[in-house]
């Protein structure tokens, strides 16, 4: 098959303002892996303008760099990004190109998937190889986290994958590892962006964004009143943690849609998250049920909650979350 | 977010030019999800078991385009492939406000993957005549992938706004405030362009009786795989056109996360926990 000129792995090393995200490092891990698994090199593919410490991408597993820095790029335009993917990926054919499904990733990488006519599976939890077909294994969610699927590309090249970010570890720098940077021009002819950034607003949501939080504390109609989130916040505060909240303390008021975690609101996967007065409605659930810890405090034994914790407190919210700050302060 | 203002936004969108506008909203129904069973030895999901309803985040698009006809005048179409029931669905969009609804129905439509599904409702977009603007909701909440809309953008060879929280534009372009994971973005586009919209956009209407009793008799049209033929190369359709396969499906294993639940709140249990954390954390 067509299949058998492409070789190599791609990871798409997304930067904002130059500035390299962790994601990219984390897929150079696994990246790491599966290139091994399929005897093969992995190559980083960066665009941007004024990048920053490119040699971290050789220090943290890649091969060789594909660098395309140019003015051009600095407004990550999805027009120009998505015209400058498929130009390298035709021109160097590697058979799996991995993404972060970051806001950006998502948006730009099913363009280049669109006009590649190939394969892409979003937000994959878990990536292998089956070496005798050369296929990457994606394993992904579907219906909220209630359902894993596994899905192969057996009939387009490359075969492509986002990753939410953190998902897979990075692994610690090498500063003694080779590799080569390839610095291409942007090409610039035959393609023109069809939006413009007029402007843009850093951190429109304050404190710790919980996508991105190793540690949530969430809270639901338990509470009783948006003033008692004082107490989420105090917990929040001494675990380093960020405050989120079931759809029905957001629809109360309580705290903004940003905070929301759940089927309309954030899908989240934290190291540890700690529910406390959510019920657990399976709209929440599904919103956070992929969590490594779960640590779950109601009053009501029954509360569906207790059925994904990893530890449950059956008792007053508003004695045990005061209690646990105290122990937490203490340690 | 005071920083915003520099650039003129108004509750009440301006419009510059004068026709009409001509907008697209795709929609999936789904099971929901509320109801959806989930079968854990045969690692099935049993839709039918389900009532079924447009995907939730598909009403907000429905909800933009309907707020911009009351606005600015426009003609909604309401597009979705599917089976034969999916036709309710689009007798709920009808009823919350689109003006014509079109399913993509055909055995040959079946086991599409996001790349067949996005290539499929291309051609019947293009069958449809022209457009102003595609607005789509950020993801389905059964297949959760969210890359039907901007390869559906790439299909038709337009440009795509993504996570769109806010319209502040739509005339000759669009303006728009797009939500980039903590940015806000102010992007201007050409058109026309393809919108993805998050909950955060609106809060979609309740159809009335009234509406209801009109789109229970409301014609929605009907398109198989020979009718979009001479837009289409059929053989992009369905579990044929899908470069994807699924390999196996499964329910994650319940026995993962074995429980301890403290039924006395005590100084002794509160202490158990908080030592787990700590230890868990390192």
């Amino acid at each position: 098959m067509e299949g058998e000129s492409y070789r190599g792995i791609w990871v798409f090393a997304e930067q904002r303002q130059g500035k390299l995200k962790d994601v990219a490092y984390e897929l150079l891990a696994k990246g790491r892996e599966l290139a091994s698994a399929l005897k093969t090199e992995i190559s980083a593919v960066c665009l941007g303008y004024g990048i920053d410490e490119v040699d971290k991408l050789i220090a943290h597993g890649a091969d060789k760099v594909y660098l395309v820095d140019s003015p051009e790029l600095a407004d990550s335009q999805e027009d120009l990004y998505t015209h400058e993917l498929v130009k390298l990926i035709r021109e160097h054919k590697p058979e799996i190109v991995l993404a972060g499904a970051t806001a950006f990733g998502r948006a730009v990488i099913p363009r280049v998937a669109a006009i590649l006519k190939t394969g892409l599976t979003a937000d994959c939890t878990g990536l292998d190889i089956d070496a005798d077909k050369r296929l990457l294994l994606q394993t992904k969610p579907a219906f909220g986290g209630n359902v894993m699927a596994v899905i192969t590309c057996p009939a387009g090249r490359p075969q492509m994958a986002t990753v939410r970010p953190r998902v897979f570890k990075k692994n610690p720098p090498d500063g003694t590892r080779k590799g080569e940077i390839v610095k291409v021009d942007f090409d610039r002819e035959g393609v023109t962006s069809r939006t413009r950034l007029l402007q843009f607003v850093e951190d429109i949501t304050e404190r710790i964004r919980i996508e991105e939080a190793d540690i949530i504390v969430a809270g639901g109609r338990g509470l009783g009143d948006g003033k008692n989130f004082d107490m989420l916040w105090e917990l929040a505060s001494v675990l380093g943690a960020a405050v989120a909240a079931s759809r029905p303390a957001v629809d109360e008021g309580w705290v903004p849609y940003s905070h929301q975690v759940g089927q309309t609101g954030k899908t989240v996967c934290p190291k540890l998250y700690i529910a406390v007065g959510i019920s657990g409605a399976v709209q929440h659930l599904v919103g956070m049920q992929t969590s490594d810890i779960i640590v779950a405090i109601n009053d009501d034994p029954n509360a569906p909650i207790f059925e994904v914790a990893t530890y449950g407190i059956v008792g007053d919210l508003f004695k045990v979350v005061p209690m646990l700050i105290d122990k937490l302060k203490n340690r | 977010m005071p920083e915003l203002l520099k650039v003129s936004i108004t509750e009440d969108i301006n419009r510059r030019s004068g026709a009409s506008l001509r907008i697209i909203v795709p929609m999936k129904q789904v099971p929901d999800m509320r109801q959806v069973k989930f079968d854990t030895e045969k690692g099935k999901v049993d839709r039918s078991s389900a009532a079924a309803e447009i995907n939730p985040f598909d009403l907000h698009a429905l909800e933009t385009a309907v707020q911009l006809k009351e606005k600015l005048g426009a003609a909604v179409t309401a597009i979705s492939m599917g089976p034969r029931r999916a036709e309710v669905a689009l007798r709920d969009a009808l009823a919350r406000g689109a003006d014509s609804a079109v399913l993509l129905e055909d055995s040959k439509f079946a086991g599409a993957d996001t790349l067949a599904t996005s290539y499929t409702l291309a051609c019947a977009i293009r069958k449809l005549g022209g457009f102003d603007l595609i607005i789509c909701g950020e993801k389905t909440v059964d297949g959760d992938t969210g890359q039907v809309g901007p390869e559906l953008a790439e299909h038709l060879n337009i440009p795509h706004l993504a996570y769109v929280s806010k319209l502040v534009e739509a005339g000759e372009k669009l303006v728009a405030v797009c939500d980039m994971e903590g940015e806000a973005h102010i992007v201007e586009a050409s058109l026309p362009v393809l919108l993805m919209v998050t909950k955060d956009i609106n809060i979609p209407r309740l159809p009335t009786f009234r509406d209801k009793a009109m789109a229970r008799k409301a014609e929605v049209t009907i398109w198989n795989a020979e009718e979009l033929s001479s837009f289409a190369d059929p053989s992009r359709f369905g579990i044929e056109g899908s470069p994807t396969r699924v390999r196996k499906v499964f329910l994650p294993s319940e026995e993962g996360r074995k429980g301890k639940i403290f039924r006395n709140t005590n100084e002794e249990a509160i202490s158990d926990v908080a030592q787990a954390i700590l230890d868990f954390l390192g």
